[in-house]
């Protein structure tokens, strides 16, 4: 029989799943590649999965919508290296389920703000932008000085183990995270102990400024702080990164 | 139906459909333009495969000919196939916003501070990179002109400085940041005490307040129990190496004493002042700024406070 156009356009389902077919192409020879491609994610040291705070500041940023103003992708062009400093790699995000990049900017990127400013300024603009900021129109967050639920912690954890984030479990896996993270991250990415560095870590940060407290402040500041620092642009060159494009 | 229309018709492919009776679909070739369109964005497609990065092959892919950038990284030159990051670094080196600021860029990092400050045409530059810089990493602690916010971030535009307003000092202050520490005293100090000296605090800059208390708030000052004079001095008129604020001068950065008209007020702010303590962070800006850019900072900021 010969092969007429015809048969397909009058035909309704045949059409609309041939066409998902010749669209799904266009996305796969794009996304594909990159799984397997060597340059895809770069060589970098210091890239660890979140601790159990900063984990809980990220679920809280989510919550929030904090994304639907801040992006977290700095790209690769002069104003944006001279506004945000060096530009996002593929590896700072490779633990990230769902990744921040975003796509709108009503308030600047994030992708670099930990260490930019003081705790003290972060809880004081997150509780009202205006009293820090009189020409902000970022909302206010007062309520994130509730206390933080933490309990289930450790499943947040076992869930983001399952897509392939590297939280250990077995005395194996916590040894490959030592080799690979160092002791002091290695310890802070074990499920089984995760409640307690995760109240540790508050202490010891004290990010909202008041110890006496857990607060849901403490875990987004936490995480707002860590953003953007785990690679040390220092040790590498300006060439560097350019060699994996 | 015109008869036109009919003739029309039965010169060109229809469907076969017919709907009542004589409605009918033509079904016409693509127009020649699209068709050539069409033919054009597939060469072109070709091209761009031979040029630019495309095909993946195994764990690599094709990097395109033709199309390689050179660039300049630690005196060595490199080249590497067309990609955005390479175009970045030579957008960085040699574009034109960066050959423009380049040549100032230069001059600046090479002159000391005497010689930028009686510059005027050195001047007319680091306002206008400084602008930016200080709206970008400064303008949400210290506010776009520097005011601060009371309690929380000191004022840059006044000419008191805790950390120093020398050109070198605010450098100092922004390369390695600043901890402003100071105790709190709700546990040494029962409320009568606080009253005590915080009005000896106040009398320092000419309020006035009633003399038994200050002569009472003296000894707590000067006294081993309050230790203020470790870090303020005994006369009250602060310690550059400690930041900490100058008493005498009426002029305040946490406690809001300006805020206040009546005296009881006044005396009410220095006292929570005393009983909390302090402990406010000016981050570090080496690593995240670049040395020539502390450089038109602190000059920028010295100018701001009229500097010293
Ligand atoms: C309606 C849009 C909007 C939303 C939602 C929003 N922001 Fe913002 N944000 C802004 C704007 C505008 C600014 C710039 C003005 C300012 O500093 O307040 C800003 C600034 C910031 C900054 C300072 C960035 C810098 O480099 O100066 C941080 C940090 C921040 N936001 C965090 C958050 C977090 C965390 C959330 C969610 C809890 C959030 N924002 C939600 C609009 C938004
Ligand atoms: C997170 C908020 C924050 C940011 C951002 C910030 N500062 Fe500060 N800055 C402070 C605080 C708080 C102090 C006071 C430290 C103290 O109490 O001793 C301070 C102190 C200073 C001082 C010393 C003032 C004095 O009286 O000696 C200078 C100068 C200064 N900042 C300049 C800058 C510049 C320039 C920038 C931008 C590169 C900047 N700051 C960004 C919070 C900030
Ligand atoms: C460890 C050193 C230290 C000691 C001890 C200390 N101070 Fe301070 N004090 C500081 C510093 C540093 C600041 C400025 C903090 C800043 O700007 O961030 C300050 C600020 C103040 C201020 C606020 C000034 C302003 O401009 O608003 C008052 C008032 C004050 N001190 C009074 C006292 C009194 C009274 C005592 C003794 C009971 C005392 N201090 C003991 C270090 C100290």
């Amino acid at each position: 029989m010969k092969f007429k156009h015809e048969s397909i356009e009058i035909n309704a389902g045949l059409l609309i799943a041939l066409t998902m077919v010749v669209i799904s192409i266009g996305g796969l020879v794009e996304i594909v590649p990159l799984y397997y491609i060597n340059d895809t994610v770069e060589q970098v040291d210091g890239v660890r999965p979140y601790t159990p705070l900063e984990l809980r500041g990220r679920d809280i940023y989510q919550r929030e919508g904090c994304y639907l103003c801040h992006s977290q992708m700095i790209r690769p062009f002069r104003d944006e290296m001279l506004r945000y400093g060096h530009y996002s790699l593929a590896a700072e995000s490779q633990y990230d389920h769902p990744f921040q990049w975003g796509s709108k900017r009503t308030g600047p990127d994030l992708a670099r703000v930990g260490k930019k400013y003081s705790n003290e300024w972060h809880v004081a603009h997150l509780t009202d932008p205006r009293a820090v900021v009189p020409e902000s129109i970022m909302p206010g967050y007062p309520w994130l000085m509730e206390p933080l639920q933490y309990a289930d912690v450790a499943d947040r954890m076992r869930a983001l183990k399952f897509t392939g984030v590297p939280y250990s479990e077995t005395q194996q896996e916590y040894d490959a995270n030592v080799a690979k993270f160092g002791q002091d991250a290695a310890d802070k990415l074990n499920i089984l102990r995760a409640e307690r560095h995760l109240v540790q870590q508050a202490q010891a940060g004290n990010y909202d400024g008041d110890r006496s407290r857990l607060t849901e402040m403490d875990a987004l500041v936490a995480y707002l702080q860590m953003l953007g620092t785990m690679v040390d642009f220092s040790k590498y060159d300006e060439g560097y990164f350019a060699e994996f494009r | 139906m015109s008869e036109a229309k009919t003739k029309q018709q039965g010169a060109v492919q229809t469907t076969g459909h017919a709907w009542d009776g004589d409605i009918q679909e033509f079904n016409n070739p693509l127009p020649r333009w699209w068709l050539w369109g069409f033919y054009a964005s597939v060469v072109f497609a070709v091209l761009y495969w031979v040029v630019y990065p495309a095909w993946p092959i195994g764990k690599g892919y094709t990097t395109g000919l033709f199309n390689n950038i050179t660039y300049t990284v630690n005196g060595e030159e490199r080249s590497r196939h067309w990609n955005t990051r390479s175009l970045l670094i030579k957008d960085m080196q040699e574009g034109d916003e960066a050959l423009k600021t380049k040549e100032y860029m230069q001059k600046v990092a090479a002159a000391d501070y005497q010689q930028i400050l009686a510059d005027p045409d050195m001047m007319a530059f680091v306002r206008s990179v400084t602008k930016g810089l200080f709206g970008d990493n400064c303008a949400a602690c210290h506010g776009s002109g520097g005011a601060g916010v009371m309690g929380l971030f000191p004022n840059l535009a006044d000419d008191d400085w805790l950390w120093g307003g020398s050109v070198e000092d605010i450098q100092a202050t922004l390369t390695h940041g600043r901890v402003g520490y100071m105790p709190g005293f709700a546990r040494t100090f029962n409320d009568e005490q606080l009253d005590d000296v915080a009005s000896f605090v106040l009398s320092l800059s000419g309020h006035d307040v009633p003399a038994d208390k200050v002569a009472r708030g003296k000894q707590l000052f000067t006294g081993e129990g309050g230790g203020c004079y470790y870090c303020h001095t005994a006369a009250g008129t602060g310690l550059k190496s400690q930041g900490s604020a100058n008493l005498t001068d009426n002029i305040w950065t946490i406690a809001d004493v300006q805020g206040q008209t009546e005296i009881a007020g006044k005396v009410d702010a220095v006292k929570n002042v005393i009983r909390n303590g302090v402990n406010r962070v000016m981050p570090t800006w080496q690593g995240r700024l670049d040395e020539n850019q502390i450089k038109l900072l602190s000059v920028y900021v010295h100018e701001l406070g009229g500097g010293q």
